[in-house]
């Protein structure tokens, strides 16, 4: 089971993160005193160190900033390979890590994607990423 | 060069290496312990310092120190990952520089191989952004960055695997290296794909074994048998911890700890005779080499191409046959420490470097994450 391999760690800073992927919606951080976009989820502005950060919904699209075809899985990901990991930045100016579904061979970096709700397990919804046509 | 004559590493040795079955980390690093004590002609009640970096215990320095009967009166367990040992050379230099202490012993042990312990944090924390999406760690967080790279500079896998055949050719002139076989390129690029573009070939390998150094003071070092290996410069930077947040894939923070290191020694790059830069995989030495500024961002591939670092080319480096052809028992960099070393005291045989005299060693940990640079130098 995936989410058993990070359950120990969804806590009240995170809950809001996993929650909203179950909604499907994309929530991340804001700080309200620099405006700059926060993701994973603090209780600090790395920015600036407010202690005043508000949650949004992210537009769900952004571009590839790097990624790697697996050929060694592990664990619950042992039988999968191959897959494909990147680094998605977000038009808001994020990164974060992700699954790139879709034709292999058309991924490359910089181009578009936008997020797929997918519900690897019961309650628990990952934000992959899929190639804009 | 500026830098003061202040603390030397003495001493050096490894334990045994490879596999190891039958042997925790403690008698690993008690015997490498040993013979880097004597090595330096020094016993362990000169031993005033104690540093150990390890996930083998709850507090590593406590059940080390206790083992080998030691109560120190400085004690530092900075764990940066595979860098923290060039970090614990420079801090002890500085605590040395102080009047702290005399003698420092550095020790490293892992059963990595036959025995891998298993770190178990009671929550990931910020690693739960990262986890469920099964990218293979390191390897994984280092194709990310090689895809980069590949992508901003066209670096090819041939100029990668160029790393790893040198790399290998060094390893054929050390007995006590693990894969002693020539490699070729094309051995490289067909061997099977980890995580894409990393093949079999362009990672470390995985082994148990573990290293000692012994840092003294100046007024300890000279009435040594064996001619002291001066630290010169010290560096050190961490610029991320998940690979998600590395700002930006194809510079590491080598910018910030080799400057320092360089700027320390009073040195330039092209005084340095030999480098012995982490290989946990081929990307990890070309990244390294742009950011120490051996070249410019995007010319690494260039730089290693020719085989110019292998033996009889003109940047000799990881001389022993590195974490890819030699030894990598999870965090490498304390054996970097005792190849330069062995090198600068001409005790390298077949594979030593004509007049070494000045050697840059250079850790790097985590995924790409912490850098530590030294700069050693003999009279």
């Amino acid at each position: 089971m995936i989410k058993d391999l990070i359950k120990s760690g969804i806590d009240e800073e995170s809950k809001p993160y996993w929650d909203g992927l179950i909604d499907h919606k994309l929530l991340i951080q804001q700080c309200e005193d620099c405006q700059q976009s926060i993701f994973y989820p603090r209780s600090i502005c790395p920015h600036c160190f407010s202690g005043q950060l508000s949650w949004f919904q992210a537009n769900g699209t952004g571009s590839i900033y790097s990624f790697t075809i697996v050929h060694q899985g592990y664990g619950p990901f042992k039988g999968e390979p191959p897959y494909v990991v990147g680094i998605v930045e977000l038009d808001e100016g994020v990164r974060m890590m992700t699954r790139i579904i879709g034709d292999k061979d058309e991924i490359s970096i910089g181009k578009r994607v936008s997020v797929v709700y997918k519900e690897v397990e019961e309650d628990f919804v990952l934000p992959y990423f899929q190639l804009i046509a | 060069m500026k830098s003061e004559r202040v603390a030397a590493i003495v001493g050096v040795a490894e334990s045994d290496l490879g596999k190891t079955p039958g042997k925790n980390v403690l008698q690993l690093q008690a015997q490498a312990a040993k013979l880097a004590l004597e090595d330096a002609g020094l016993t362990k009640h000169d031993v005033d310092a104690i540093f150990t970096a390890g996930n083998w215990a709850w507090a590593p320095n406590l059940m080390l120190a206790e083992y080998l009967g030691i109560q120190p009166k400085y004690t530092d367990s900075t764990n940066i990952g595979g860098s923290s040992f060039e970090a614990h050379v420079g801090h002890a230099a500085a605590g040395i520089k102080a009047g702290l202490f005399d003698v420092a012993l550095i020790t490293y042990g892992s059963t990595n191989r036959t025995k891998p312990t298993n770190s178990s944090f009671q929550s990931p924390l910020t690693a739960q952004y990262e986890i469920p999406y099964g990218l293979p760690t390191p390897v994984g967080a280092y194709a990310l960055a090689a895809t980069r790279h590949m992508h901003q500079y066209g670096t090819t896998s041939e100029q990668l695997a160029e790393i790893a055949v040198a790399t290998r050719k060094w390893a054929t002139l050390n007995e006590k290296a693990y894969m002693r076989e020539p490699i070729e390129i094309a051995d490289v690029l067909n061997s099977r794909f980890i995580a894409e573009p990393l093949h079999l070939l362009d990672c470390c390998l995985v082994s148990d074994g573990g290293g000692a150094v012994i840092v003294a003071s100046n007024k300890v070092a000279s009435k040594l048998k064996k001619k002291p290996v001066w630290i010169l410069g010290h560096g050190e930077s961490h610029s991320h911890n998940t690979i998600t947040n590395m700002p930006d894939l194809t510079m590491t923070s080598a910018r910030e700890s080799g400057k320092a290191a360089f700027e320390m020694a009073g040195i330039s790059h092209h005084e340095i005779d030999v480098a012995e830069i982490y290989d946990s995989f081929t990307i990890t030495v070309l990244l390294t080499l742009e950011a120490l500024g051996f070249c410019q961002p995007g010319e690494g591939g260039a730089f290693v191409s020719g085989q110019r670092t292998a033996p009889g080319g003109d940047f000799p480096m990881n001389t022993n046959g590195g974490g890819l052809s030699y030894c990598h028992p999870g965090m490498y960099g304390i054996f970097l420490l005792i190849e330069a070393v062995r090198q600068l005291r001409g005790e390298c045989d077949v594979r030593q470097v004509s007049d070494a005299n000045l050697a840059l060693v250079h850790g790097t940990g985590g995924v790409l994450s912490s850098t530590s640079t030294v700069i050693l130098g003999r009279d």
